[in-house]
């Protein structure tokens, strides 16, 4: 029996499950009311049934995700005690390969067998296969019957299948949040785990503060000292993220959420909010390309117009630049936030001593409102320096260490695309610096989300 | 019956008004009042809640601009100036014209920087020196000097509720305003505090025209010599405080000082 149509098969036996188990919880209702006892019936007739159903169709799932995992060891155990087997070769490499040919070709994956040796174990594992499938189903559908008739029989008025199902959904809730911690943790370990592999061949202060970066004389060969130092990364991420991103965003930002706050009617406001939020809904490949085609040439023949050497068709300006357009809604909406969170009362008392609206902005609004914006910045920040595609596309590859925004930067994030992108072994030092440069990222960007969040957090706190 | 009786009308008023109607949008919520204000007296405004007691105190220093909604119509001088006219500076009004709001609301800024905030804005005082004199005149007027000479500069928003409704005050009256405006100073503070705002108001009296609006008939009856009934934005009667008290003249006045409504 295929997959699919057991799936069909455990939902019908569920569906039915349902029906009959609500009908009945249904009808034993109506004869306990006539007690009249009014703790005669605990739990809707629809509890009765969702509780038969899960019993029904649960179980059976459960099993048939174990059993999926286990079939394969069992199928290629049932294969090994063929005697169509006992020519395989002893090497552990030619004998997975020839099984998983016979493998291939039996499930229908591949049409035939480069390896005579193969063709003569197909049959033999279309026969295990089929033979655990349908072990497999049968196994499912008795467990669904046993778990169904098992609910079936505590239907009775009395039965508390609500909080029963009460607690099934919530366990299933508390299960989903679980998976997302437990992803995160596992990102984490993996990242802390090959960073640790990395640091054992390259010296942690060489790599934290090593001022040359070129992993691939590394790979060619020429020793790992001297080609993991990653300041110039670090030194590119923070100038175009931090420093003229920011540049860009901060005032921008800042300006437009007072100008919508404090000066703009309520239906240029109406318009104009959303059209700015939609920047940030522009997909960032889209920003790559904007900054690679039409900013950095425009900048590069600017640069060159006025006479600055080394500029370049790939430039930290030009990748600032586009960054800070990108980041601008996210700094003006929470500076929008904080603006508006600061009481109406503050503006009057300032307004009521005869200051002008502006005097106000600058000298109660925005002091009262800056721990917010401050936060917000904090957030934009960390968004920017994780920002990855903007860069790719136009900050370049060069690890230079420079001042100079119109020559060639390179990030963190452009480098682990580099590093990863391309025939590499995995266990090779070249690949492993991506992890050690994810961990710092995923550090440096944690550190800054949370003191971001302190500081919005206490500042909302002040104004509760 | 609208017409306002006006039995105090003053030679030589601080503010007058004539005819002032409010509308917000589409809606009245001052219908034609006319009320003579002068520097020797302090004067109450009492009514139920949303008749206008605060609208119509709006007015008198142009807070009501800030309403978008808010239109107002009729005559309101100060000084005989009109401070509706074109060529008067809302700036300038404002700054004689000061007001106190019905909650604390101090500047999240040190003490100091409270107390010399309008001056600063207004250019009274530039050399440190004459700002902290400007910083001490005033807050000994609000009663505050005492309690907190010691800790000028800690925040304005760290005194309790009734310090910071005197801080408050005490912004005020750094600028040197002509007329105080107080809208329910004393309804977000405990009676200790309330006690010390009434005080406050007794010897502000006199140098600056006072006007407060309140809901509590005794504070009207302990600190102002003048009072004004307001109901359902009309001016129904405006007297001697104590004719009020013990003798309005009106039936609608009657009902509220006895308690049948409001
Ligand atoms: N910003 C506004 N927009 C629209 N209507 C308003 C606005 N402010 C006040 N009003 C309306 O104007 C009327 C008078 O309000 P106002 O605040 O002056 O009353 P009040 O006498 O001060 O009441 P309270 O004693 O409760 O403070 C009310 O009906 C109120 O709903
Ligand atoms: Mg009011």
């Amino acid at each position: 029996m295929t997959g699919p149509a057991l799936f069909l098969l455990l939902a019908g036996l569920g569906a039915i499950a349902w029906v009959s188990a609500r009908a009945r919880a249904l009808r034993l209702q109506i004869v306990a009311r006539a007690t009249g006892r009014r703790d005669a019936v605990h739990s809707l007739p629809g509890y009765h049934g969702w509780y038969v159903a899960l019993w029904t169709i649960a179980p059976a799932i459960l099993f048939l995700a174990v059993w999926a995992n286990i079939v394969p060891g069992l199928v290629t155990q049932a294969v090994l005690a063929d005697p169509a087997a006992q020519s395989l070769p002893m090497d552990d490499f030619y004998r997975s390969a020839i099984l998983g040919e016979a493998r291939s070709i039996a499930t229908g994956a591949q049409a035939g067998a480069f390896n005579p040796l193969a063709q003569g174990l197909v049959e033999p594992y279309r026969a295990a296969i089929n033979k655990y499938g349908v072990a497999g189903a049968v196994l499912a559908i008795v467990l669904a019957f046993a778990g169904g008739a098992y609910a079936f029989t505590r239907v009775r008025p009395d039965f508390r299948a609500r909080t029963r199902v009460e607690r099934l959904v919530m366990a299933t809730l508390l299960i989903a949040s679980l998976l997302a911690i437990v992803t995160t943790v596992g990102i984490v370990a993996s990242l802390l785990w090959e960073s640790f592999r990395f640091f054992s061949m390259v010296n942690p202060l060489d790599f934290l503060f090593g001022t040359k970066w070129s992993p691939q004389s590394a790979a060619m060969g020429y020793g790992n000292e001297d080609a993991f130092g990653a300041v110039p990364l670090f030194w590119g991420t923070i100038f175009i993220g931090a420093i003229i991103a920011m540049v860009v965003a901060i005032p921008l930002g800042l300006m437009s959420a007072i100008y919508l706050t404090q000066y703009a009617q309520p239906v240029v406001r109406k318009w104009m909010k959303p059209t700015l939020e939609m920047l940030a809904g522009v997909p960032t490949v889209v920003y790559g390309y904007f900054a690679a085609l039409t900013i950095a040439p425009a900048l590069r023949d600017f640069a060159v117009m006025i006479g600055i050497h080394g500029a370049s068709s790939e430039s930290a300006l030009a990748a600032g630049l586009v960054m800070g357009v990108m980041i601008i809604p996210f700094v003006s909406s929470m500076a929008d936030d904080s603006i508006a969170a600061v009481p109406q009362s503050m503006r009057d008392g300032s307004l009521a001593m005869g200051a002008t609206t502006s005097e106000t902005i600058r000298k109660v609004l925005i002091p009262a409102a800056l721990p917010g914006v401050v936060g917000g910045v904090l957030l934009a920040v960390s968004r920017a320096i994780g920002e990855t595609m903007i860069v790719v596309m136009a900050a370049g590859l060069a690890a230079n260490l420079t001042l100079n925004p119109f020559a060639s930067v390179t990030t963190v994030t452009t480098q682990i695309v580099q590093l990863l992108t391309g025939d590499q072994e995995f266990d090779s030092a070249k690949t492993l610096a991506a992890f050690a440069l994810g961990l710092v990222l995923f550090v440096v960007t944690l550190l800054l989300n949370i003191v971001a969040l302190r500081v919005v957090k206490k500042y909302r706190e002040a104004y509760e | 019956m609208t017409e306002a009786i006006n039995p105090l009308a003053i030679a030589n008023p601080k503010m007058s008004a004539r005819d002032v109607k409010v509308f917000y949008g589409a809606k009245q919520a001052i219908k034609g009042v006319s009320i003579d204000v002068d520097m020797d007296h302090v004067t109450a405004f009492i009514g139920p809640s949303g008749c206008g007691k605060s609208t119509f105190l709006r007015t008198l220093n142009r807070m009501n601009d800030t309403v978008a909604s808010a239109r107002v119509e009729g005559m309101i001088t100060l000084d005989g100036e009109d401070i509706y006219s074109p060529s008067m500076d809302v700036v300038q009004l404002r700054a004689r014209v000061g007001m106190v709001f019905q909650k604390p609301n101090p500047f999240p800024k040190s003490i100091y920087e409270n107390i010399a905030y309008g001056p600063r804005i207004h250019g009274l005082a530039h050399a440190k020196a004459d700002l902290d004199v400007v910083v001490e005149k005033s807050l000994r007027r609000a009663g505050l000097w005492e309690e907190v000479k010691d800790r000028l500069h800690d925040s304005g928003t760290a005194l309790s509720g009734g310090q910071q409704q005197r801080l408050c005050i005490g912004r005020a009256i750094a600028v040197e305003p002509e007329v105080i405006l107080m809208d329910e100073p004393c309804s977000a503070l405990d009676p200790i505090a309330t006690a010390k705002i009434e005080e406050l108001i007794h010897e502000l009296r006199g140098r600056y025209a006072i006007v407060i609006v309140t809901h509590n008939m005794q504070q009207a009856a302990r600190v102002s010599q003048r009072t004004a009934f307001f109901h359902l934005g009309d001016l129904v009667e405006y007297g001697v405080t104590s004719d009020i008290f013990t003798n309005p003249t009106q039936e609608r006045t009657k009902d509220y000082i006895t308690g049948r409504y409001g």
